[in-house]
């Protein structure tokens, strides 16, 4: 987009969007829409509120956990599947099925499995988050040129030489995708288990909210976990970048 | 044939250091590959290996790489039964095989890495290695930033630095451009010069074969035979353009083409 | 065989039991069979496909024709393409309780549920399909005098199919995840209030079968999809398997 031969970066739509948005809450048209501002204001102050910090620091620690049990558990898993077919035959329908189902419906299972608590929010956010870290790595591992594989080979590697410093080394571009479209579904992963819970973390303070008509504090809750869901992505994407050129050598 | 052997062997003037003897390879999918292939290759030539196209060449060269297990038969490399890939023997592939995420130096210094040598002595042979190949200045680029001549010169070097006695090469030149290819032949034929190497050699090229070789080996088609084993010492001429345009040399090239042709012949009729 | 490998596992699972809350393969599967012949759950899945479909034929509308009109036009795509590109990457479940409010506990509630998550991947698939379609078949239309119409109908528009159709598929896959999420959340109704009465009332057998159905039929309809698309629109995957 060019305005007066000015190029101007997509993402700056969004503060036309913002704009918007704030000339709608002015005019008062929805209750349900507070001028933006207002939003930004209640943001700040949720940072510097003490039960904001509970709450985030109780969502993060289960993200994290949740997170880090899915990348530990899904990348060898990945890895195994790509390299022996047996385990593929017998896990790959599965993996395939859980990437797309509608994952929400086992969290009752998982609240009277493991409670009204924490674990419940970890397994939601493994849950959510594994599957497509399982399907990327391994179709990164099965797309690793051949050839690498026999030039290690060749050249007297090790087993663990092998996977080490070839396979998992060729497949990170894969790795990287399916960590961050993992961790894309882990944040709502933790979203939706904590409304359903609704007594822990940011799920408490959604439903105190929403049930006392707070729209300016509600949305700055939902702003402030959409920021972090996509600066953890961008971040991802960072790395991915720097990998870019293996894409490149595969052709 | 067992005497036809003897015979090259001996016009050679070495004994061998690896030794075919038996070969045979059946694919899971039925496919049989190789039937029977006794073959000698004498100690510091350089043998080629011409055949139709998937007549077996590449999986030879991966059994005596010990990349693939042979269904019967044995290689035997300087006396020892061949189990699996060893450091006496080096291999360049085809499609160059470099890892994407390293650079020039990185990549020739490898095999020297999965060995557990230290970071130093890497760094020596690896940059002693780049300069013989001619990629001084190009230590630390990446793959990707270099053209295919120069990608496989990374795969040579890195196939020497290991300072294995056997070089297994693959069609190394067929993915380069006809005047890289030219020059890399004579780069070839001089590093081969400087360190005493063996080399097994397949290529498409008859050409090729004949002005690198001491000797070419002739496989039939699949499953893969040996057919001929044609003894092409060019040695004595000094000049690159003396030895393609000798007499020996063009007969030997006709010859092979000759023998080359009845495949092809054979497969139009069929 | 893997399915009869995995249900073997839940069943030992069952029998020894790892909790009391965690019913055999046979008995989830017994209570799926009294479910099915009392009528109760093919009645609740009608109720939960009710909004799914009309949720899913809105996407559908309104998530091609955008993604379409963004990959065609710079300007639009400029003003548009962010906003989903953050719906996508965000968790727009957190806005469920929100619509609650405004439109109630309803049906329109729940449709807008599953539009919200379906929407922003088939726009985001459609745009990115014609954004990227291939440029030297524009420009083979172009060198034959096309004119844009046929441009977009005859070249960009076929030459996306593939993409846009699995975009399809995904907002399919999507659309379940919002209804399942609205039925449990804005009122328990269909097959959320399957789940929700017996976890209530300790059916753990009936819960399991419910949930199980769910999550087995969204699977199947959409592997259904991508059979379809493979059919339709993949010819270079259908010739894959046959001997070269
Ligand atoms: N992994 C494999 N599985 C089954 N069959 C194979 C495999 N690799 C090769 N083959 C078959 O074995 C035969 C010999 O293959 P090979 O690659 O050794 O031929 P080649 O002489 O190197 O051919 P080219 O000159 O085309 O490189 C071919 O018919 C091929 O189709
Ligand atoms: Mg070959």
């Amino acid at each position: 987009m060019k305005v007066f031969g000015w190029r101007v970066p997509m993402m700056f739509s969004l503060v036309v969007w913002l704009v918007v948005w704030e000339i709608i809450g002015q005019a008062g048209w929805m209750f349900l829409i507070p001028p933006f501002t207002d939003v930004l204001r209640a943001s700040f102050e949720l940072l510097g509120s003490e039960s904001f910090h509970k709450s985030a620091g109780v969502t993060l620690s289960a993200f994290a956990s949740g997170m880090g049990i899915a990348i530990a558990a899904g990348i060898p898993l990945g890895v195994l599947m790509g390299r022996v077919d047996a385990v593929d035959r017998l896990l790959g329908m599965w993996v395939n099925v859980f990437v797309s189902a509608p994952l929400t419906a086992l969290v009752p299972i998982i609240m009277i499995l493991f409670g009204f608590g924490q674990t419940t929010i970890i397994v939601t956010v493994m849950l959510f988050a594994i599957w497509i870290i399982v399907l990327d790595t391994r179709a990164g591992i099965r797309s690793v040129n051949p050839s690498l594989i026999d030039m290690a080979r060749a050249f007297c590697a090790s087993r663990f030489q092998l996977y080490t410093r070839v396979l998992i080394l060729a497949a990170l571009p894969e790795i990287l995708a399916g960590i961050r479209l993992g961790l894309i579904r882990g944040v709502k992963g933790v979203v939706i288990g904590q409304l359903l819970v609704a007594i822990i973390g940011l799920g408490e303070l959604f439903e105190l909210y929403s049930r006392n008509f707070l729209m300016d504090k509600f949305w700055a809750v939902t702003i402030l976990l959409f920021a972090f869901a996509i600066a953890a992505s961008s971040l991802i994407e960072m790395l991915e970048r720097r990998v870019e050129y293996y894409a490149g050598a595969r052709g | 044939m067992s005497d036809q052997v003897a015979q090259a062997a001996q016009s050679a003037g070495s004994d061998p250091i690896v030794r075919v003897t038996g070969i045979s390879k059946r694919y899971e999918g039925g496919v049989q590959a190789l039937e029977g292939v006794d073959l000698d290759f004498p100690e510091g030539r350089l043998t080629s290996l011409l055949g139709p196209s998937g007549c077996g060449k590449t999986t030879l060269l991966k059994i005596i790489a010990g990349l693939l297990e042979p269904n019967a038969g044995e290689v035997q490399v300087a006396g020892r039964r061949v189990t699996g890939p060893g450091p006496e023997r080096a291999f360049v592939f085809q499609d160059f095989a470099l890892l994407p995420w390293a650079t020039v130096t990185r990549n020739v210094a490898f095999g020297l890495e999965l060995q557990g040598i230290s970071k130093a002595e890497r760094r020596e042979k690896a940059r002693h290695y780049i300069r013989e190949v001619g990629l001084t200045g190009f230590e630390d680029r990446y793959p990707h930033e270099l053209s295919g001549g120069m990608r496989q010169r990374v795969g040579l070097a890195r196939a020497m630095a290991v300072d294995a006695d056997v070089l297994l090469m693959d069609e190394p030149f067929s993915a380069v451009d006809e005047q890289t290819r030219r020059k890399f032949q004579e780069d070839l034929l001089h590093l081969l010069s400087v360190e005493k190497k063996t080399v097994i050699f397949v290529t498409h090229s008859i050409e090729e074969a004949v002005y690198l070789s001491s000797q070419v080996v002739l496989l039939s088609r699949r499953p893969g035979r040996v057919s001929k084993i044609i003894p092409t010492d060019l040695g004595g001429l000094e000049s690159p353009d003396a030895i393609r345009r000798s007499k020996r040399y063009l007969d030997t090239v006709e010859d092979i083409w000759g023998m080359l042709k009845q495949y092809l012949l054979e497969d139009e009729i069929k | 065989m893997s399915i009869a490998l995995v249900c073997g596992a839940w069943e030992i699972a069952g029998r020894v039991p790892i909790s009391l809350a965690f019913p055999s393969f046979f008995d989830t599967a017994a209570a799926f069979w009294r479910m099915t012949l009392d009528g109760s759950l093919p009645i609740a899945f009608l109720i939960t496909l009710h909004p799914l479909v009309i949720g899913i034929g809105i996407s559908i509308v309104f998530g091609v024709g955008l993604g379409v009109t963004m990959g065609l036009s710079r300007g639009f795509e400029w003003l548009a393409a962010p906003v989903f590109i953050v719906m996508q990457a965000a968790p727009m479940a957190a806005l469920i309780p929100l619509i609650t409010f405004v439109y109630g506990i309803g049906l329109t509630a729940k449709v807008l549920a599953v539009c919200l998550l379906a929407v922003p991947v088939v726009v985001l698939n459609s745009y990115a399909a014609v954004r990227n379609a291939n440029p030297s078949l524009v420009q083979m239309c172009r060198s034959f005098q096309g004119t844009r119409l046929q441009q977009i109908m005859k070249v960009i528009i076929p030459d996306a199919s593939p993409v846009i159709f699995a975009g399809l598929r995904l907002g399919v896959a999507a659309g379940f995840i919002g209804i399942v999420l609205a039925e449990l959340l804005i009122t328990p109704t269909g097959i959320g209030d399957l789940i929700t009465y017996h976890r209530a009332v300790a059916n753990y057998a009936e819960m399991y079968a419910s949930i199980v159905s769910i999550v087995v039929f969204s699977a199947v309809i959409v592997s259904l999809l991508e059979k379809v698309e493979v059919v339709l629109l993949r010819p270079e995957k259908r010739i894959k398997g046959t001997p070269e």
